[in-house]
């Protein structure tokens, strides 16, 4: 299964990708095939401060329900609406439309501690 | 070490996701649970059931047996007859909900996967007690069974079997094809949809599903391959109770909405116990409950209604309906239709109401 190089990922398999001043964050092809039909995601509002490896919200499916972690701590400044109504794009394009939210990192050297992809698909079986 | 059915070959090669389920090796889904879902709905899936049990009581005694374990009147069953019923404990709690078939010289009963075990020892303490003279033997590991559910099954299945296309709903079949094959088809399913489930040698088991998945990878093929992932959402939609979910030890036909299984003209193990429960009328119910919004509400889940709290017994997003169902037991006297529940997922509280059962009827 491919996995981009362009992004670090943590092992509970959210993806997060460095874009300008932020840091674009989702969770990998992998994890929506293991979820299989997502139904919902829950999302934080623009403005919620997060701190590093903390939950951020909880994604829904068909099978079961899981909670999503941030690897860098920061302010939100975008989340992704499209989700509302389109839950099913994270199984259909986790990598880049079902993107999940924009964090402002208030410490951008937090993404080198993550994994690159490689230990990533080591670390997730796949 | 996982048991494996005579589809198990099969399942891998058509890229099946396997899951421990009672025991067994079996697929929960192979393409994604809401497309194998939707697929039953337009058209036609097959699922492998042989996981179920498979028990044949023959003998002397099979008839007074069966009317003492079996929550229905099995006397009136005519031989081609299947009837959903309940094996109770003696104070009217589901041991198990199985389907019985009078053949013309045995009954067949199908039993949970997770129950069989259970059953047999039940059934063997019932009959050293009560000196019954009957057989029973455990056909589960030699036969294999498919379940064909969908509106486009009985033409599908009709081609290869003429008898299927005469069989009204709860009626069976059973034959030998080419004086080799020994094989049931019955008129009976777990998905809301027409269709049949078909009993066969286990040895025969890998080319019967050749002859009927045959080229299901083209995109236009009638019938699919489901896993057990959609035959739980396609149930649920169906409002059919799941043992282990709506039905347990704990929980009796009358609160399960099931008193229509129940037959009090004759007594069975249990019978005095539910007689109570039904002249009292139960405390608790199962109603289906519509949510707002997208969340689901799991197994487990409280809601809470004017008369107090319930529990949820399963809940999922409709792929039909689009919309949050789930079943519940809630106190009887928010049970009617409309009543204002309020579901308590993770200290969130969720709106949502009563609505009839099923919550998906086929046109």
């Amino acid at each position: 299964m491919s996995v981009p190089t362009d992004r670090k990922y943590l092992k509970s398999h959210e993806w997060h990708k460095l874009d300008g001043d932020v840091v674009v964050i989702g969770i990998t092809q992998f994890a929506a095939d293991e979820l299989t039909d997502v139904t919902y995601v829950s999302l934080p509002k623009v403005g919620t401060k997060l701190s590093a490896n903390s939950r951020f919200g909880e994604i829904e499916s068909v099978k079961a329900t899981s909670d999503l972690y941030s690897g860098v701590s920061g302010e939100v400044v975008a989340v992704n609406d499209d989700l509302n109504n389109n839950p099913g794009t994270v199984n259909t394009d986790p990598f880049e439309a079902g993107w999940m939210i924009k964090v402002k990192p208030s410490n951008p050297t937090e993404l080198n501690a993550l994994l690159d992809a490689e230990p990533y698909k080591a670390s997730s079986g796949h | 070490m996982l048991k494996h059915t005579p589809f198990h070959d099969f399942h891998v090669s058509a890229g099946g996701r396997m899951v421990d389920f009672a025991g067994w090796e079996m697929p929960i889904m192979y393409r994604s649970i809401v497309d194998e879902h939707n697929h039953t709905r337009n058209s036609g899936s097959i699922f492998d059931v042989s996981h179920m049990g498979r028990l044949q009581i023959s003998g002397k005694d099979a008839i007074p047996f069966l009317q003492h374990v079996f929550t229905r009147d099995v006397e009136k069953m005519k031989p081609g007859q299947c009837r959903y019923g309940m094996i109770c404990n003696e104070a009217g709690g589901i041991l198990d909900d199985v389907i019985v078939s009078r053949d013309k010289k045995h009954w067949l009963m199908v039993v949970n996967a997770g129950n069989r075990e259970k059953i047999n020892i039940h059934f063997h303490n019932v009959r050293k007690e009560k000196d019954f003279d009957f057989d029973l033997a455990d056909n589960t590991e030699s036969t294999a069974m498919i379940a064909l559910q969908g509106p486009k099954v009985i033409e599908r299945v009709g081609g290869h079997l003429e008898a299927v296309q005469n069989l009204k709903r709860y009626e069976f079949v059973s034959d030998t094809f080419m004086m080799l094959v020994k094989y049931t088809v019955s008129r009976t399913g777990y998905t809301g949809e027409d269709g049949v489930e078909v009993i066969l040698p286990a040895k025969m088991a890998p080319m019967a599903m050749k002859a009927l998945a045959g080229r299901f990878d083209r995109p236009e093929a009638t019938l699919k391959p489901a896993g057990l992932g959609a035959r739980d959402t396609l149930r649920l939609e169906a409002g059919m109770p799941l043992y282990g979910h709506e039905l347990s030890e704990n929980i009796d036909p009358i609160s399960a909405g099931l008193s229509w299984a129940v037959s009090f003209d004759k007594p069975f193990i249990g019978s005095e116990a539910l007689k109570k429960i039904a002249e009292a009328g139960p405390a608790q119910k199962l109603v289906g409950l519509e949510l707002e919004g997208r969340r689901i509400a799991r197994q487990g889940t409280i809601v809470k209604g004017p008369h107090g709290e319930g529990v949820v017994t399963s809940g999922t997003m409709s792929p039909t309906l689009q919309k949050s169902i789930a079943m519940a037991y809630v106190p009887a006297a928010d049970a009617a239709e409309g009543t204002s529940i309020s579901v308590d997922l993770k200290g969130e509280l969720v709106p949502a109401k009563v609505v009839k059962l099923p919550f998906y009827k086929r046109q």
